[in-house]
C-alpha cells in the first residue's frame, strides 16, 4: 500500500542516527545559516550542506531530492530576480528606465544560498525520517502532546481519505467523467468533496467508538526506548563544530552590507 | 447457565428513521458461537453498537455479566470484558505502530509498560503476527490489518468477542486462518456475517434479524446453517 506522506528516501550513512540528533542540529544550522551576512561563510556552508546532501543519497534517492531542490529554487526565482531591481543602492546596470543594484545582487544571491543550505539539510537530515518516527521524535523532544497525536492521525488518515477520493474519482471516471470549465464540472467536485466531508465526519465517529471500545478515557500512549549512542554523539560533535566553524568564518569576515 | 449478554424487547430507531429495531430479544451464552444474519440495514451492526452502549436503546433492557446496564459508566465495564472487532479495520487502528495500537487497550486498563509489553508479545505470538510489532499500522495489507484489529481487541483479555463482519475482504487463505483463530479462541461470540460457509464452520448457534426482531431461521440451502 502506497503512503501520501512519506520520507524523501533513505538517509544512507545517516540513517541510524537518531531523530532527535538530525531534527535539533539540522535546525541548529538551518537558523545560524539565514542569519548569515558574510559569502565566506555563506559559501563553506553551501559547500558542506552540498556535500552532505550528497552522502546521503549517494546509495539512492538523488534524483528525487534533487528535484524537490530544485522546486524549490523555482519558487523563490521570482523574488531573486526582482531583487537587484526592487533595491536602492550602486547602480550595476541597467534594462530601459530600470536599474539594477550592487546591494539587491548580492542580496539576491545570498538568499539564494541561504535556501539552498537549508533546503538541502533539512531534505537530507529530517525529510528522509519517517513520518511516524518522526512524530515520536518530537514526542520524545517534549512537543506537546496534543500536536504530536494531531500530526500521526493526520498521518494515519491521509492516506484513507486519499484511497477514498481516488476510489470516488475512479467511479466518476467510469461513467465518463471529464472536468472542464462548466458547472457540471463544479457541481460534481462539490459532491466530491461533500461526500468526502461526509464520510470524513462518519469515519471519525466509528474511530472514537472503537477507541471507547477499547476503554479510551483522553490519554494516549506513545512507545519509544531509543537511547543515544556513540554514533549520535559522533554526529552530533561534527554538526557542532561546522556550527561554530560557519560562526566563526562570519565573525572573522568583513560583511556583504 | 445464566447468559453473558441478555437483551429483553430492545427497541431503536435512528433520528427522523423508521424504527430499525422492534422488541429484540437475544440471550449469548457462555462457550456459544452464536452468529447474527439479517439482509443489508436490519440493523446487525446497530445491535452490537448497543450491546457495548455505543448506542442507547429507545426502550428495553440491555444486562450484561449479570447487571442490567443503562448508562455510559455502566457500560465502561462492558467494554472490557466484551471486544469489538469493527468491520473496517481503519476504524479500529488508529495507532503508529502495531505495538501501539496492541498496547493501547491494556494501557488504558491501567496496566503497567511491562506488563503491557508482555501482553503485546503474547497476544502477537498467539496470532503468527510477531513479525508485525513494530510496522506502521496503514502499510499492512487489508487481511493483516484484520488480524491486527482481531489482537487489539484480544490484549485486553477480554471474556465475549462482538464480531462485525469479519470475513468481508479477506481472500480464501486469511479466511481459513482466521476461521482457525476463531475456532481456537475460548471466547463466547457474537459474529455478524453474511458468509454462508464461514457461519457453517464457525457457528453454534445461529439467529437471524428480520423486520426488526431476531428470530430461529429455517434453512433454505443444504451447504448453509
Amino acid at each position: 500500500m502506497s503512503s501520501v506522506v512519506k520520507a524523501v528516501g533513505v538517509a544512507g550513512v545517516f540513517k541510524d542516527i537518531d531523530p532527535r540528533v538530525r531534527i535539533i542540529t539540522a535546525s541548529l544550522l538551518a537558523i545560524v545559516v539565514v542569519s548569515l551576512s558574510s559569502f565566506l561563510a555563506l559559501g563553506s556552508a553551501l559547500a558542506g550542506a552540498f556535500v552532505v546532501f550528497t552522502i546521503t543519497f549517494a546509495q539512492g534517492g538523488m534524483g528525487a531530492a534533487l528535484k524537490k531542490v530544485l522546486a524549490m529554487d523555482a519558487f523563490i526565482f521570482l523574488v531573486l530576480i526582482i531583487l537587484p531591481f526592487s533595491t536602492p543602492g550602486t547602480p550595476l546596470f541597467s534594462i530601459g528606465e530600470w536599474v539594477a543594484s550592487e546591494e539587491g545582487l548580492f542580496k539576491a544571491i545570498a538568499i539564494a544560498m541561504k535556501a539552498n543550505i537549508a533546503v538541502m539539510l533539512l531534505l537530507s537530515q529530517v525529510g528522509t525520517i519517517e513520518p511516524v518516527t518522526m512524530g515520536h521524535a518530537l514526542h520524545r523532544l517534549k512537543v506537546p502532546a496534543k500536536l504530536i497525536h494531531l500530526l500521526l492521525f493526520t498521518l494515519r488518515y491521509l492516506n484513507v481519505l486519499h484511497e477514498e477520493y481516488s476510489r470516488m474519482r475512479t467511479a466518476m471516471k467510469i461513467r465518463g467523467f471529464r472536468p472542464g470549465t462548466n458547472l457540471h464540472t463544479y457541481k460534481s467536485f462539490g459532491y466530491l468533496l461533500g461526500m468526502m466531508l461526509v464520510r470524513s465526519l462518519e469515519r471519525s465517529e466509528r474511530i472514537y467508538g472503537a477507541m471507547k471500545c477499547r476503554g479510551f478515557r483522553g490519554q494516549f500512549f506513545l512507545f519509544d526506548e531509543e537511547k543515544i549512542d556513540l554514533n549520535d554523539m559522533v554526529y552530533g560533535s561534527a554538526a557542532l563544530f561546522a556550527l561554530g566553524a560557519i560562526i566563526a568564518l562570519e565573525v572573522g569576515y568583513v560583511s556583504y552590507v | 447457565m445464566s447468559p453473558m449478554f441478555d437483551l429483553e424487547n430492545i427497541h431503536f430507531s435512528y433520528p427522523q428513521r423508521p424504527p430499525i429495531l422492534s422488541g429484540v430479544s437475544l440471550q449469548l451464552y457462555p462457550d456459544e458461537r452464536l452468529c447474527l444474519t439479517g439482509h443489508n440495514g436490519t440493523g446487525k451492526s446497530t445491535l452490537l453498537q448497543l450491546m457495548v452502549g455505543l448506542l442507547q436503546p429507545t426502550s428495553g433492557d440491555i444486562s450484561a455479566f449479570g447487571k442490567i446496564r443503562k448508562e455510559e459508566k455502566d457500560f465502561l465495564e462492558v467494554r472490557k470484558a466484551a471486544g469489538f472487532v469493527f468491520q473496517d479495520p481503519d476504524d479500529q487502528l488508529f495507532c503508529p505502530t502495531v505495538l501501539e495500537d496492541v498496547a493501547f487497550g491494556p494501557l488504558n486498563l491501567g496496566k503497567s509498560k511491562d506488563e503491557v509489553l508482555s501482553i503485546v508479545d503474547k497476544t502477537l505470538l498467539s496470532l503468527g503476527l510477531s513479525e508485525f510489532k513494530d510496522r506502521i499500522t496503514h502499510k499492512l495489507s487489508g487481511g493483516e490489518k484484520r488480524l491486527v484489529a482481531l489482537a487489539t481487541v484480544l490484549a485486553m483479555e477480554p471474556q465475549v468477542l462482538l464480531l462485525d463482519e469479519p470475513t468481508t475482504n479477506l481472500d480464501e487463505e486469511t479466511t481459513e486462518k482466521l476461521i482457525g483463530i476463531l475456532l481456537d479462541l475460548p471466547q463466547s461470540m457474537i459474529i455478524v456475517s453474511h458468509d454462508p460457509h464461514f457461519r457453517r464452520r464457525i457457528a453454534t448457534r445461529m439467529v437471524q434479524l428480520r423486520a426488526g426482531v431476531v428470530i430461529e431461521p429455517q434453512s433454505k440451502c443444504k451447504h448453509a446453517v
